[in-house]
């Protein structure tokens, strides 16, 4: 059900919700947290909204959509109810703001917070600079942001390093879970050997790719190494040194990965990309400073940036160097230069089969949408 | 379990984030065919496999009399998978686990058979890096159980093939442990013979339940129900599994083993020492073990059982608009079986925090509806400052936790109904685990499967817990015995009169659930 309150306010908000309730029952009774979405008034808006109605499948919540309309117009503050089918198990109120109002959104949020329970704020798309210091985001105990959606995904990234406060949390950071996860358990078995250096090569604009190297440092206190891959998308290649031989989490494309370890046969592991949704709900699902993510954003600066990129066979070596040459020459044209190798080394990998073509491909058509989202 | 933990560098206790992934293993499942594997296990293994929650290569063999190639057994898998899993189906993952894909075709009692196995086995541990670490899951009849816990220990699948310590064989088993004490202490000699008791995993899948283990949740993390959860404030404790469905189909596993023995002794007796023991130390599979050890060495049945106990079969009538048979007609019955399917006992606790609450526990099949819960039944206030017409309506105060379905837990109290008099009345206060978190919280199956391949053993009754619970149930059990047949109850109702009575007596009367 979608109820339209145009040209409104937030006490005319509550009224309808109250009486929602008595018609319909127990709406918000078992609600646990209230979901702040902070987002320019556009198409890309709804995404977000359904991302969050799946995630409250997971953590039912009351979800506020601060959508900021046109500056120029006449203050104006429009809202939308939704509830059942319609938003999930969450219950969806759409703020659009216009004129002055729009920079005045935390005036519009706090008459709908649910009492006593945590405030989430959600930035799917640009976020503050410093978000604990906005002011939607001094309400909320946990503020999302999602660097790699934003114009400059590295620069974002710098930023929330420096404007770090407990209760930050990226997406970015949230998209590496299974990869940490899965490094994890490589290194929970014998030999439990030191590593003595790490090296981690993604998408040049990957802010995944810069955390993960930045963990691994924090964690290892080994010498770790950023490089640029040049083929696959977000992260690629993740190799970390010991005595023994090299751990090995490489995924082509983007979809399974391959685990090595020495003395041990290739283990295919599916490390699908993880949606936006997928994330969220991870997201919910814990509402306290996440310690492990802030080591990981100050280590940023100990990670090693990498010119040449490495790759695990040496056949594949020679035209990947050439590659980023002219990659690094030109870099707004770098992509699909980088895309060509791959496909030339495409007979050199022979267990993969057609795959690293088709990855190609599909890097090569990755890219415009990953520029949309 | 912790000891790599502490060696590794990429874990760290504050990472919350970090699920357990299983080290390398593969399963092998005993009875591949069945129900159980397809509907539950098959479907199980995906859904971790999708969570992430499966090391890369992992392997599923299959054992089956069937005359099926590993392919066939591919089909049934995913046809199984498609059908029943609960996350959505992915090819990718679907493809890395099809490869790890296996079926031996024997029987129990093939030699040949377990040495396929045992290659197949060792195949595994070269081609996907199983590790020589594989748990044995035994859909079987239990007897079956000798044969084949034999049969793996004279193929040396028992025993890791090294002596590395990080290599583990497991052994999962199911109930029923055995039909009085004696046999099951016989049952756990065989398995404990081959498979030492830290290897052995009795899957009770009540204990995988989110709700199971909110028990403890709500007694251990809350201040507000510690202080009243004893003898002082509570009356009595009523635990109940009821079932809609008959037992069509069933005969061959049931006729002789009744209510009592399949569902008491195992599913509401690990309930109760749930809700009754003391705070555990800590939550460490040996700790929490001791207090439920603990609390059901106190626990016995409160006789005379004439009294105390009842028991019923149901027959044939009328049940949610359809025509349904009686136990005596359905096909595989003797026509003069005496097995209960409705069965209540009365249990005492004998500790300071319990002593003089009875808790109730019963079981059916055929009965109103289908529900499992615990209903912890407090005493009335004692006194009460309104006039004897205003809490005429009052009952007593309850706390419900509603294992199955509608999962999450109630909480009835007295109310005043708006009016310009006193009146209270009671009214309920809900809480539901699926509108607070979530509506895809794990199958119980894949939580006690991760937590086997992962050597957590927390979620299962160990072989003491079995024969204790054995020690509780088997007076009971020799009274019926001697007792003739159980009394008759009409399919659909809330079971025989009787059942009634044995609360009444003590001016108690069951839920209504």
């Amino acid at each position: 059900m979608i109820i339209d309150l145009p040209s409104t306010t937030t006490s005319q908000v509550n009224s309808k919700l109250v009486q929602l309730r008595e018609e319909g029952g127990a709406v918000t009774l078992g609600r646990v947290l209230t979901l702040v979405i902070v987002t320019d008034d556009g198409a890309k808006t709804e995404d977000a909204v359904d991302a969050a109605n799946d995630a409250s499948r997971e953590h039912p919540c009351r979800v506020i959509v601060v959508a900021r309309g046109a500056r120029k117009a006449a203050p104006r503050l429009d809202a939308q109810i939704r509830v059942g089918g319609d938003a999930g198990a969450s219950e969806v109120i759409v703020l659009r703001l216009y004129g002055e109002l729009a920079n005045e959104g935390a005036s519009c949020v706090v008459p709908l917070l649910l009492p006593d329970t945590p405030v989430v704020a959600w930035w799917p798309h640009e976020a503050p600079a410093v978000p604990a210091k906005d002011p939607i985001g001094q309400l909320a105990q946990r503020r999302i942001t999602d660097a790699a959606a934003e114009k400059n995904p590295i620069k974002a990234l710098e930023q929330r390093r420096s404007g770090y406060t407990p209760g930050d949390t990226d997406l970015a950071w949230t998209r590496l879970t299974l990869w940490r996860a899965m490094l994890a358990s490589a290194l929970d078995l014998p030999p439990f050997e030191r590593v003595t250096a790490a090296e981690v090569s993604g998408e040049a604009d990957s802010p995944s790719t810069d955390l993960l190297a930045a963990w691994l440092a924090g964690a290892l206190k080994a010498p770790v190494k950023r490089a640029k891959a040049t083929r696959g998308s977000g992260i690629v290649d993740v190799r970390m040194e010991r005595r023994s031989g090299a751990v090995e989490l490489v995924r082509p494309d983007g979809k399974v990965g391959t685990l090595a370890q020495p003395g041990q046969p290739e283990r295919r592991v599916a490390l699908q990309r993880r949606e936006i949704r997928d994330c969220l709900a991870e997201e919910l699902r814990r509402l306290d400073p996440d310690e492990v993510y802030e080591s990981a954003l100050r280590s940023l600066g100990k990670v090693v940036r990498g010119r040449t990129p490495v790759k695990a066979t040496s056949a594949a070596r020679k035209p990947a160097r050439k590659a980023t040459a002219t990659a690094d020459a030109k870099p707004a044209d770098a992509k699909p230069a980088e895309a060509k190798p791959a496909e030339a080394k495409a007979p050199a990998k022979a267990p993969a089969k057609a795959v690293p073509a088709k990855a190609a491909a599909k890097a090569k058509q990755a890219k415009p949408a990953k520029a949309k989202s | 379990m912790t000891a790599p933990t502490k060696r590794n560098p990429l874990r760290d206790p504050r990472d919350k984030r970090l699920p357990r992934i299983a080290g390398p293993c593969g399963l092998v499942i005993f009875g591949v065919t069945g129900d159980l594997s397809r509907k539950k296990l098959m479907p199980a293994i995906y859904d971790l496999a999708n969570r992430g929650l499966l090391p890369p290569g992992f392997a599923l063999v299959g054992f089956a009399r069937r005359d099926w190639a590993d392919q066939d057994f591919m089909q049934v898998v995913h046809q199984a998978v498609k059908e029943n899993a609960r996350t959505p189906f992915r090819q990718e993952v679907w493809d890395q686990l099809a490869e790890g894909i296996r079926f031996v075709q024997g029987t129990f009692d093939d030699d040949a058979a377990f040495d396929t196995l045992a290659a197949t086995v060792a195949d595994l541990d070269r081609e996907r890096g199983t590790g020589g670490n594989h748990a044995f899951y035994l859909s079987v009849p239990p007897s079956a159980f000798t044969t084949v816990v034999n049969q793996l220990k004279r193929a040396g699948l028992a025993t890791p093939p090294t002596d590395s310590a990080g290599q583990w064989r497991r052994v999962v088993i199911e109930k029923p442990f055995g039909h009085d004490l004696a046999s099951a202490k016989h049952l756990n000699k065989i398995v404990n013979e081959v498979f030492p008791e830290e290897s052995v995993f009795r899957i009770d899948h009540y204990l995988g339940k989110e709700t199971v283990q909110n028990i403890m949740a709500l007694r251990f993390a809350n201040q507000l129900y510690e202080p009243i959860w004893n003898a002082n404030y509570v009356d009595h404790v009523q635990i109940t599994m009821a079932e809609d469905i008959g037992l069509g189909g069933r005969a061959g596993y049931y006729d002789g083993i009744g209510a009592a023995r399949d569902v008491i002794q195992n599913h509401l007796l690990q309930l109760l020492a749930l809700t009754a023991m003391e705070e555990p130390v800590s939550f460490r599979p040996a700790d929490l073990r001791a207090e439920k050890v603990k609390v059901l060495s106190a626990t016995r049945p409160v006789g005379p059982f004439d009294e105390t106990t009842a028991r019923g079969q149901y027959t044939g009538g009328w049940q949610g608009g359809q025509r349904v048979p009686g136990l005596l007609e359905e096909g595989g019955f003797a026509k003069d079986s005496t097995t209960e399917t409705y069965a209540a006992i009365t249990c005492e606790i004998n500790t300071r925090r319990w002593a003089g609450v009875p808790f109730y526990l019963r079981t059916g099949k055929r009965l109103g509806r289908r529900v499992t819960e615990v209903a912890v039944v407090f005493k009335r206030a004692p006194h009460l400052p309104f006039d004897d017409t205003a809490t005429e309506e009052l009952g007593q105060n309850a706390l419900v936790v509603r294992v199955q379905p509608d999962e999450g837990v109630t909480m009835r109290f007295g109310s005043k109904v708006p009016g310009n008099t006193m009146e209270v009345r009671d009214v309920t206060m809900d809480f539901g685990y699926g509108h607070a978190f979530t509506e895809s919280s794990p199958e119980a199956y894949e939580r006690l499967l991760l937590d086997v391949l992962l050597g957590e053993p927390s979620l299962f009754p160990k072989n003491d817990e079995v024969e204790l619970s054995w020690d509780i149930l088997d007076p009971v059990l020799e009274h019926w015995a001697a007792t003739g047949a159980p009394e008759k109850y009409k399919a659909g109702t809330w079971g025989p009169a009787s059942a009634d009575e044995m609360l009444a007596r003590t001016g108690r009367h069951w839920r209504r659930p």
